[in-house]
């Protein structure tokens, strides 16, 4: 801030203060001898003494400035002045993290060059990634990693980018972007119509079946790049296999054929942010550990 | 020196009409605390409705309990006490009976907005502009009234109660207009002035100040009339109250940044805000002792006087929670209580047990004399109201104190590998009992003020009366 401004606050906080100081003191008088008197004044039949202030409050009033000064001299407050520690609440947060990478980082390194398969093994590495999984994945996949409408269950050995342990890595530390053009322009209601018909029926729902021929057509000109000619999706494009019961995106206030509509019509744009930046790469392998541990043997 | 030799007729329909609505807006705004309580401890009761929701609730229950509950008592003491120690009829009745008017419909208003999601998203500043406008001139016409009845005094001196009511008047007047300030897109919809951590620090100066001015100034003018009154004792000392008063009023002011530690706000605001909160211990504490002293001598009064024991108790409660929170505006502190229920706990041991405390024995002060009755219908009635509020209260804030410390170990609490100990959920999980706890305390407060909602109406419906007392 600009000399004036600092200048500003440091005279109008020590003017309080001072202030502060100066009533309390114009204001002391001796213990009385004999009976209290009182003001004189009568207001509604209230009338005041003239005690005087108690003595233990009065040194706790003096105690509070002089510890304030002290501190103002230590710490950042009048202004411009940066205070005589040269704390910083930036420094005191970079303080903190260095500590942290210092006493926790070998932990992760050390868990960082065992294998995910071998580290799912492990309960106590186990443990740690249950935590790690517990704070940064939880929000969104759920405690117990079975995700909700739109975020993917992790459980269920079933994955829409591949669920290698380098696949999972991957996806953990560059995050992800599943993008579901819209088609509702293109298709016309009845075209949508047609082709919610139509991917119902890859997964044997009762569908109409006129309707969900129609639909199979424009499925083999449109959709087949991404969701391969059967189908049963492709993990490179994270477009997800339309041929079995998992829905990411089944709504559960409109059912099955409303959900896929919504899906067809609108898109879809799902979003998982890379977590290496905030966690590093070695916590992410705990966790890509832990995921990988979550579906084992499903 | 003017003693109580003349007559002069009080303007005590002003007083009557905001002493009653003090007890239905009390109860009102208590149960909408309850309910929220409630939903806490068992979510369903929202009934998946929007406006029955926490999230538009809890606004409507601080609103209620601040501005219509203890901005009515403010309202009917201030123009009781303005009355009597000035000796002379309020300046104007017809801005008197604005103000009641105004006011009321100002809480109508808030509790038709509220739940409906308009919201400027300020804590306890959340009406929307309309409104707020409305506030204002409402404000600016207590402010003439109250000051202009101070200026044709009878009396040669200006009652200390007097003082602090002012100070609260004339300083909501301006915290008000100016964390309010916005700019309106609709009728419905506005956004503030300020932007980032500008805006976040004028909230919290008016947030803080609320606090200080409304909920201690305004309420310290009602201890200096009350509880010598009650008493019949002098107040203990007028140089305390000279120190104390100027004191607390010039570093209130100061104490909104410890609302924002370790957050995008400089740090030498931080710092300013942490240190005139410490100092404001001593002036805090100066009206708990001033009010405790008066005491003195007629203690052996507390044994068979339920208002009495309203009035010394809220300064218990008063001297409590201006010790805590000063300790709570240190940072160190601060980073274990901030964000978690023990700041919940702290705000209710200044709402319960001294702001509403002292508002209800006050209340039931003047309740027979504005009515013209010999004294409240049933002094048991005031005597099982008072240990209801005193239990509920101790409920409440124990129940927050566990929960909050409960809450700020277990968020930082970490492993030998530096991974959090426990996620939020299981924290949230742990606050449980005490969340049950809580809504027990809230629910012994409703209660009370039911049972002084029936005493009072049985004393103003009795047939016995004696003559409206105008002069001490």
């Amino acid at each position: 801030m600009s000399s004036f401004w600092s200048a500003w606050i440091i005279v109008i906080t020590l003017g309080v203060i001072a202030g502060c100081w100066w009533v309390l003191f114009a204001n002391r008088s001796a213990a009385p001898k004999g009976e209290v008197k009182t003001m004189g004044h009568s207001f509604d039949g209230i009338e005041e003494y003239d005690n005087p202030m108690p003595r233990w409050w009065f040194f706790m009033f003096i105690g509070t400035i002089i510890f304030s000064l002290i501190y103002l001299a230590l710490y950042p407050g009048l202004g411009n002045y940066k205070g005589v520690l040269g704390w910083t609440q930036e420094g005191q947060w970079a303080e903190e993290v260095a500590y942290a990478d210092e006493h926790y980082a070998p932990i992760f390194e050390q868990y960082a060059k065992i294998p995910v398969e071998q580290l799912a093994k492990d309960a106590e590495a186990m443990k740690v990634g249950q935590r790690l999984f517990a704070n940064n994945c939880s929000l969104c996949h759920g405690s117990d990693g079975r995700g909700a409408y739109g975020f993917p269950n992790l459980t269920d050995n079933d994955w829409l980018y591949g669920g290698t342990a380098e696949a999972i890595e991957h996806t953990i530390i560059n995050g992800r972007n599943g993008q579901m053009p819209a088609w509702g322009e293109v298709l016309g209601d009845e075209g949508v119509n047609q082709m919610v018909q139509y991917v119902l029926s890859l997964s044997g729902k009762e569908t109409d079946a006129a309707a969900a021929k129609v639909g199979g057509a424009t499925f083999g000109a449109m959709c087949s790049a991404c969701h391969g000619a059967d189908g049963k999706g492709v993990q490179l494009l994270g477009a997800p296999n339309l041929t079995d019961d998992t829905w990411l995106y089944l709504n559960p206030e409109w059912g099955l054929a409303k959900s896929v509509e919504q899906s067809i019509r609108l898109g879809r744009n799902g979003h998982m942010p890379a977590q290496a930046r905030y966690i590093g790469e070695d916590k992410v392998h705990l966790v890509t550990a832990y995921v990988y541990s979550l579906s084992q043997g499903k | 020196m003017s003693t109580a030799t003349e007559q002069p007729t009080y303007n005590y329909k002003v007083v009557r009409q905001f002493a009653i609505m003090t007890v239905v807006w009390g109860i009102v705004g208590m149960a909408v605390g309850v309910l929220i309580a409630a939903q806490l401890v068992w979510p369903a009761l929202n009934f998946d409705t929007a406006w029955l929701s926490f999230g538009r609730l809890r606004p409507l229950h601080t609103n209620a309990v601040i501005f219509a509950f203890g901005g009515s008592a403010l309202f009917a003491t201030s123009y009781y006490v303005v009355q009597r120690t000035c000796q002379v009829r309020l300046f104007s009745d017809t801005l008197a009976s604005f103000t009641f008017w105004g006011w009321q419909l100002i809480i109508v208003l808030a509790a038709i907005s509220l739940p409906l999601g308009m919201t400027s998203g300020k804590e306890y500043a959340e009406l929307e502009w309309p409104i707020d406008i409305l506030i204002a001139v409402v404000w600016v016409a207590y402010a003439i009234n109250f000051l202009a009845t101070v200026k044709i005094r009878k009396t040669s001196h200006i009652y200390v109660a007097n003082w602090f009511y002012a100070a609260f008047i004339l300083t909501v007047a301006i915290l008000h207009i100016v964390n309010s300030a916005a700019l309106p897109v609709s009728m419905t919809k506005s956004y503030s002035a300020y932007a980032g951590a500008i805006d976040a620090m004028a909230q919290w100066w008016y947030g803080h100040n609320a606090v200080g001015f409304f909920l201690t100034a305004g309420f310290l003018g009602m201890m200096y009339y009350f509880v010598p009154k009650q008493a019949e004792r002098p107040v203990y000392s007028y140089r305390l109250s000279i120190v104390h008063f100027w004191a607390l009023i010039c570093t209130y002011m100061w104490a909104g940044p410890h609302h924002l530690h370790y957050t995008a706000l400089p740090d030498w605001t931080q710092s300013l805000g942490m240190i005139m909160s410490l100092i404001l211990l001593a002036p805090s504490w100066g009206g708990m002792i001033n009010g405790m002293m008066t005491l003195s001598g007629a203690w052996h009064k507390l044994r068979n006087d339920p208002i009495l024991r309203f009035l010394v108790v809220s300064l218990s409660f008063y001297g409590m929670s201006t010790f805590e929170g000063p300790m709570m505006a240190i940072k160190t502190v601060n980073a274990l209580s901030h964000y978690t229920d023990w700041t919940i706990g702290h705000v209710h041991a200044g709402a319960l047990g001294w702001v509403a405390m002292i508002s209800i024995g006050a209340t039931y002060h003047l309740i027979p004399r504005v009515f013209g009755k010999e004294a409240m219908y049933s002094s048991n009635l005031i005597n099982v109201h008072f240990w209801l509020s005193t239990i509920g209260t101790v409920l409440y804030i124990a129940a927050m104190w566990v929960n909050g410390i409960l809450q700020g170990l277990m968020w930082r609490a970490v492993n030998a590998d530096g991974t959090l100990t426990y996620s939020f959920v299981e924290a949230l999980e742990a606050s449980h009992p005490g969340f049950f706890v809580r809504w027990m305390g809230g629910a012994f407060w409703v209660l009370g003020m039911l049972l002084m909602a029936y005493n009072v109406f049985m004393t103003v419906r009795s047939a016995e009366a004696k003559p409206v007392a105008q002069t001490a």
